[in-house]
């Protein structure tokens, strides 16, 4: 019912906008990472030494494993924490459900960047746990290792993503048939059965689709380092950003963000292959 | 199956749902109490409270210049990707072009990629351009990253949408153009609120791609980033109490909205690209 000049008319300047203001960088990032840097200024000769430097520098692989360590906790604990209180929520909550999951989804949207101000206030060595602490006379000296370290940034990201984690578990447990875990539990099936041969394998495309996010978000996260790691909590995308700025070398820090986005991109491609195998 | 065992089972569970939610709502407590702590941002327990960071927050006039600035983004971000986002989501809708799998995931890409790769492929291309950062940049990134999330909210309102109220309307011998205005736009208008309210609160908020393309005027998110490498006071708390308080009222306008315009089970936002 819609002519041909309506599409045209649709189509044409989001096409156009994302072409130019999406692609076209995207496009210019992949160009950047084959370019050099040669006495402060940028040379258009096309190469591999970036990625050869990536390869061959050990620096870069530590980094990276790092990342994907931090990555890794924060997709553990946020499942840890998400993924039962979905299950209460779904199959347990009663008449609050509807309210509680307002509640779990309302800091989905608050500002991140309070929400990292307040754990470092809370993490700091004067801070509100230190304070606590001393308060019960549990230590004497504050406890440095809160802040400014890996573990204050698995804190932090843990505290953003569970939300995350969260809402599509939730949404595939609120799926499952209750016929189902009935039908089993008349057969015979105890409670423990019942989770881990009914409900658990109908949730794991929800469960997959959280811990996507929460690993690809942390995964390149440059924010909760900087505010809460130090140091010893440098992520990936810290290196590239400093790249960026003082350090000076967009070629090489545009061939780290590509390596990033090819890891997110496989990422995303390889669990939604596996949510699909595991739909019912 | 009986209620009562079922309730026992649920015990444990309970706590630690509680503990989790504990978890998830302590920090945010921490912060809104210790804003009105005199002796600064840490310690236990807060004593002394004072209103002294709010009085000191409001006379802050390169903080509300900061939000100034925040608002104008926002509101040029509104404009932009609820546009384009209408137009994307009436293409992906009922157009069929050559690509159109791909612009459908190249649109949605920003929901998922991390910000540094936005804001950085941006610069890059702003670099080449030979354009000048300045706020007009933060409009330009916020915008096109934002579509994303308009596109998929517009999406989900046109799903909802009945064709045949337009089909009606270009029968009974009404121009596309008058059909787009009357019948098209109004039936979404639930929808267009609901994705303006959630794309206002995210730019006001965003920083990951701002970080890469803010010129010489701050974001408030940007000036508060500057004002905790410089030493901390409650005054930050006080801020963010009320960043809080406004971001958390415009979700619950949006909620509400959102549900009456799409009905309870809307798909969620949160869908991969």
């Amino acid at each position: 019912m819609y002519s041909k000049a309506y599409k045209k008319l649709v189509a044409l300047p989001p096409l156009l906008w994302v072409g130019l203001f999406l692609l076209v960088p995207y496009a210019l990032m992949l160009a950047h990472s084959f370019w050099a840097v040669h006495d402060g200024m940028l040379v258009r000769q096309p190469d591999l030494h970036n990625y050869v430097t990536l390869f061959s520098k050990p620096v870069y692989a530590a980094v990276l494993v790092r990342t994907m360590r931090i990555a890794a906790a924060v997709t553990l604990c946020s499942l840890l924490l998400g993924y039962p209180l979905a299950y209460y929520l779904s199959f347990h909550a009663g008449a609050p459900k509807e309210l509680l999951y307002q509640l779990v989804i309302v800091p989905l949207w608050v500002s991140y960047l309070v929400r990292g101000y307040a754990w470092k206030t809370i993490l700091g060595s004067e801070g509100v746990l230190n304070g606590f602490f001393e308060y019960l006379h549990l230590t004497h000296e504050p406890v440095a290792f809160l802040l400014y370290s890996p573990f204050a940034v698995v804190v932090m990201l843990t505290h953003i993503y569970t939300p995350f984690v969260f809402l599509p578990v939730y949404a595939a447990l609120e799926h499952i048939p209750r016929g189902l875990v009935e039908a089993s539990e008349d057969l015979g099936a105890g409670a423990a059965q019942t989770f881990l041969r009914v409900i658990l394998p109908l949730s794991i495309p929800g469960l997959l689709a959280g811990a996507t996010f929460a690993f690809v978000l942390s995964l390149g996260d440059f924010l909760a380092p900087l505010l809460v790691g130090g140091a010893s909590g440098t992520m990936i995308a810290n290196v590239v950003q400093s790249l960026f700025g003082a350090a000076y070398d967009w070629p090489l820090g545009a061939a780290i963000s590509v390596g990033l986005l090819i890891i997110t991109v496989s990422l995303l491609f390889l669990s939604e292959r596996l949510e699909k195998r595991w739909r019912y | 199956m009986s209620g009562h065992s079922r309730s026992r089972r649920g015990a444990p569970l309970l706590v630690y749902a509680a503990l989790v939610f504990v978890f998830i709502y302590l920090p945010v407590i921490v912060l809104i109490l210790y804003s009105f702590n005199r002796d600064g941002v840490g310690g236990f327990p807060p004593r002394h409270l004072t209103l002294a960071w709010y009085r000191q927050l409001f006379a802050d006039a390169p903080l509300w210049d900061a939000v100034l600035n925040s608002l104008k983004v926002a509101a040029g971000s509104v404009a932009l990707s609820l546009t384009l986002g209408l137009l994307a989501a009436l293409a992906l809708d009922r157009a069929s072009f050559p690509g159109k799998a791909l612009f459908r995931r190249l649109v949605l890409l920003p929901l998922i990629l991390p910000g540094i790769i936005t804001g950085l492929s941006l610069l890059m291309f702003l670099v080449f351009v030979g354009a000048q950062l300045s706020l007009f940049t933060v409009f330009l990134g916020h915008g096109t990253a934002l579509i994303s999330v308009a596109t998929t909210e517009l999406f989900a309102g046109l799903q909802k949408l009945d064709r045949a109220q337009e089909e009606a309307s270009l029968d009974l011998g009404a121009t596309p153009w008058q059909t787009f205005w009357r019948v098209t736009v109004p039936n979404l208008k639930l929808s267009l609120i609901a994705a303006g309210l959630l794309i206002f609160t995210l730019s006001m908020d965003e920083i990951a791609v701002t970080f890469f393309l803010t010129g010489r005027d701050n974001t408030l998110p940007l000036e508060i980033w500057g004002r905790l490498r410089r030493g901390i006071t409650p005054e930050i708390n006080a801020v963010s109490a009320l960043i809080l308080a406004v971001s958390v009222a415009l979700i619950v306008i949006w909620h509400r909205v959102r549900t009456r315009g799409l009905g309870a089970d809307a798909p969620e936002l949160l869908e991969r690209p």
